[in-house]
């Protein structure tokens, strides 16, 4: 048994300790706003935060997620106390960011996770940050513009 | 408390006045244009629209233009639209384009619907009228509807489209109908908010990726490592130890771990061991195959366009210029990797998925189960990215779905999953090709002769759609965007070779333009720079008879600032700017692009302007969007996409080495429309083929370079 805290929310799973956390999260949490895209770390739709830092879980084994806080895009989505997370949201909508959507989930958390660390992120911080979110339907124009608008918005 | 309305194409006129919670409206197809049906609606309650959309959502935003054109002519409340894909049904829900046949594809979505849409609507609009009208016994001109509200001025009464959708429904429907004049739009031309927004950023939307159901298996599959290699022997044993593997089967394209989870099914597969029987395995290189095409090339093949004596011209040409391109196989690569969940029931089977080929997908799954097409139920989710890749002609996850579903008797719903290694290797690749041109130029740089040939393999032949558009041996989609240059050009012909491969091939957003755009507009370029002509100029003057990619290209140039000069680059980096124009699907693109080049070669697209005529813009912010991300798939396959086979082998297994775009690569878009009265065309591929003949023309203007073959190698940029 492992134990978790995702999303605020205590969990025990019954799985081996090698298990990709994105496979606890999306088959054994129903925590399906994660997603699978490439499964060894190189494309970022499998992005949570792990204490806060984005992490790809993906190849993160379960084990090593036990006594930290994991937040998915579902945790992220629905706190309300959280100003950067809300701006980051509003200005994915705003600006009508997605297309397919299959990445956003990641995209956002590695956004909201910049923001943190970052109240003004430049554009190199911005490539920085995200060039390991990959976005086949090429959103990337806007998901510049969708950072920066929530910058503004938190300042 | 909200009532719906169910938008339905149909050709049944009693499937109008089936409804659940509100208003529903049918479309007849034919013979007439339109009738209705409406049911109950609550009282007191909000209306919500509800479309049942025959296209698919797969990013291009379909669910945002198709609801607009009805909510236009209703004068429905934007906000208040809710959208969900309709059930597999040819019969109902056809694709005007395709005949009896349900699919997305082609950019067809809102050129399909425009005037459907419409009519409908404003027949539902005219039902409601009257239905106040009857109910406040009043005239009927008298009664005005904003956003989703009927009202009577005079007597100040109101009331919801929920409050009168059943009196509607008992009203016959108006034979004709007036449209809106363009001038009277309150949507339709405006920035309308995407309907997948909200879902899409808050986890919520659903992929088949993320569908379970009760008892559900996931299955992951072991393929051949060549195409045309089949299973001899397998040992299960160590597969069958891993906890929660629940069964391994062979089907005919491999052997299949079933599971309760994903991990556990592919701990399951990396555990089997299989021995192939490899006898009628493909086994070509790539640079084989290109070697061979090379040497088909030297004979003609069949003829796509012939206008005048193109020999007789280059005979007498004062000069000849050649050039040959090299094109690779490239993959889809979409975000959510191929899937399928599938389950067997008394009644037949159902299917999730990321629906884009119902009418095509019913059938081959039926015949995998013994059933009738019409017993293969299909629920369509969000697509995770398609590009082309969920309408396959083979229908080819669905039917291994449907093999691993047989092989265990159906005694479990069944989701497949393939793992980026496993979509990346499957095949259905866009083609590799290539072209040889040739053109003469005359004493003045005029171009006399223009000779286009093209090899490669056919993606029509041996589908469901070969008769009706492979011509005389000819696959529309192989010359597509070359036997239709627009350019005016006397002497002028194209012909084609279609060599037969096992390697499984399919269309790939913007399909023969993906590379007809790219070997013509960087030939054209080149014979201006040979005539010592502006690459603008030159084919302006060219243009004449074909004012729509005339006017997309000077509004592309104007905005791009083309008649000024491009600003210096720094520390010696050479700076360059490229045009090119294209139509696709009827809708013209014209983009600029400047490039900076380091002395080593490496080069950055910086700014991309795009001018795009589309006939009525419908929405604007999903036009520019679909330019953006179209520039974006374009220039990720000019710069790295390459599907390779080694020994027939496919070489590239994920995106290490079949590398996507990324943020860091995408310049800056700006996106110009033209304005247009022109009923509306697609949006979702033109902008892709338009990129990379740009760039690669702005290279050459940087560097002097003729990049002649895809991906573009930076190496060959550097300066000695």
């Amino acid at each position: 048994m492992i134990t978790l805290n995702v999303n605020g929310q205590p969990a025990s799973i019954d799985a081996a300790p090698d298990t990709p956390l994105l496979w606890v999260l999306r088959d054994y949490l129903n925590l399906t706003g994660t997603k699978f895209g490439c499964g060894v770390a190189l494309c970022g739709a499998c992005t949570v935060h792990l204490d806060g830092q984005p992490t790809r879980s993906c190849v993160t084994p379960v084990s090593r997620a036990s006594g930290k806080r994991v937040v998915t895009i579902e945790g992220l989505s629905t706190s309300e106390a959280d100003r950067v997370s809300k701006a980051v949201l509003n200005a994915w909508n705003k600006l009508d960011v997605v297309q397919c959507g299959y990445c956003q989930s990641g995209q956002i958390m590695a956004a909201a996770a910049l923001l943190r660390v970052k109240k003004k992120p430049t554009d190199a911080d911005i490539d920085a940050a995200m060039t390991g979110n990959v976005c086949r339907c090429a959103t990337y124009v806007r998901i510049r513009a969708a950072i920066k608008d929530a910058a503004t918005a938190l300042a | 408390m909200t009532a719906i309305f169910n938008l339905r194409f149909t050709r049944r006129r009693r499937d109008f006045l089936k409804a659940g919670a509100g208003l529903t409206l049918g479309v007849v197809l034919a013979p007439k244009l339109f009738a209705q049906g409406a049911g109950p609606g609550r009282a007191g309650g909000e209306v919500v629209q509800k479309a049942a959309l025959e296209p698919n959502e797969m990013g291009q935003g379909t669910y945002t233009g198709l609801p607009t054109l009805v909510a236009e002519e209703l004068d429905a409340d934007w906000s208040q639209i809710r959208v969900e894909g309709a059930p597999a049904d040819a019969e109902r829900y056809n694709n005007l384009f395709w005949g009896p046949a349900q699919g997305t594809g082609g950019s067809t979505a809102v050129a399909n619907s425009y005037e459907q849409l419409r009519k409908a609507g404003a027949a539902a609009r005219a039902m409601l009228v009257a239905a106040a009208a009857q109910r406040w016994n009043v005239l009927a001109d008298s009664v005005t509807v904003s956003k989703g509200v009927v009202s009577h001025k005079a007597s100040g009464r109101k009331a919801t489209f929920g409050e009168l959708a059943e009196s509607a429904s008992k009203l016959p429907v108006p034979n004709d109908v007036k449209l809106k004049d363009a001038k009277d739009f309150v949507y339709i031309g405006k920035r309308v908010p995407r309907t997948d927004s909200r879902a899409k950023t808050n986890g919520t939307a659903q992929y088949t990726q993320d569908v379970k159901l009760p008892g559900m298996l996931t299955a992951v599959v072991l393929h051949a490592p060549r195409f045309g290699a089949k299973v001899k022997s397998f040992d299960a044993a160590k597969a069958k130890a891993i906890p929660r593997v629940a069964d391994v089967v062979q089907i005919p394209s491999g052997v299949a771990v079933l599971a309760q989870d994903f991990w556990s099914a592919k701990q399951g597969r990396d555990a089997l061991t299989v021995e192939w029987d490899e006898t009628d395995a493909f086994r070509l290189s790539s640079a084989q195959i290109m070697a061979d095409y090379r040497k088909l090339a030297e004979e003609p093949g069949l003829s796509a366009r012939k206008d005048g004596d193109v020999e007789k011209a280059l005979a007498a040409a004062a000069k000849t210029i050649q050039a040959e391109f090299d094109f690779p196989y490239l993959a889809h690569a979409t975000m959510e990797p191929m899937n399928c969940v599938m389950r067997l029931d008394g009644g037949g089977c159902e299917v999730w998925n990321g629906e884009q080929f119902q009418t095509v997908d019913q059938m081959k799954v039926a015949s995998v189960l013994g059933l009738k097409p019409e017993q293969v139920r299909l629920n369509m989710l969000f697509a995770g990215g398609s590009f082309g890749r969920r309408a396959n002609p083979q229908s080819d996850y669905l039917v291994e779905t449907a093999t691993i579903v047989k092989a265990i008797n159906g005694r479990a719903p069944v989701k497949l999953v393939w793992t980026r290694e496993d979509d990346m290797r499957a095949g259905f690749y866009r083609p590799l090709y290539y072209h040889a041109l040739k053109a003469g130029l005359d004493a003045q740089g005029n171009i006399v002769a223009w000779h286009h040939r093209i090899v490669g393999q056919s993606i029509l032949t041996g589908t469901a759609f070969e008769s009706m558009m492979v011509k005389d041996g000819v696959d529309g989609t192989s010359v597509e965007g070359a036997s239709t240059l627009p350019y005016a050009i006397a002497n002028l012909a194209v012909d084609l070779h279609s060599p037969k491969l096992p390697v499984p091939v399919q269309w790939w957003r913007s399909v023969g333009s993906t590379h007809n755009a790219y070997s013509t507009e960087v030939f054209v370029d080149e014979l201006a720079a040979e005539a010592g002509k502006d690459p603008y100029s030159l084919r302006r003057a060219l243009l004449d008879k074909h004012p729509r990619h005339k006017r997309a290209l000077e509004l592309a140039a104007e905005e791009a600032g083309w008649s000024r000069p491009l600003a210096k680059g720094r520390d010696g980096d050479r700076r360059g700017r490229g045009i090119a124009v294209h139509e696709s699907f009827n809708t013209f693109v014209a983009q600029v692009a400047e490039v900076t080049v380091k002395r080593d070669g490496s080069f950055s697209v910086d700014r991309v302007v795009c001018a795009v005529d589309c006939g009525v813009a419908v929405n604007p912010d999903v036009i520019r969007a679909q330019m953006e991300g179209g520039i974006g798939y374009g220039l990720s396959a000019a710069l790295h996409g390459a599907i390779t086979l080694k020994d027939g082998a496919v070489e590239q297994s994920n995106f290490h080495n079949y590398a996507p775009l990324r943020i860091n690569e995408m310049p800056v878009i700006e996106v110009h429309i033209v304005p247009s009265t022109e009923k509306p065309s697609g949006v979702g591929e033109p902008a892709t083929p338009v990129v990379a003949p740009a760039v690669a023309n702005a290279l050459f203007a940087a560097t002097g370079k003729r990049l002649r073959k895809l991906p573009f190698d930076a190496a060959e940029l550097a300066q000695a």
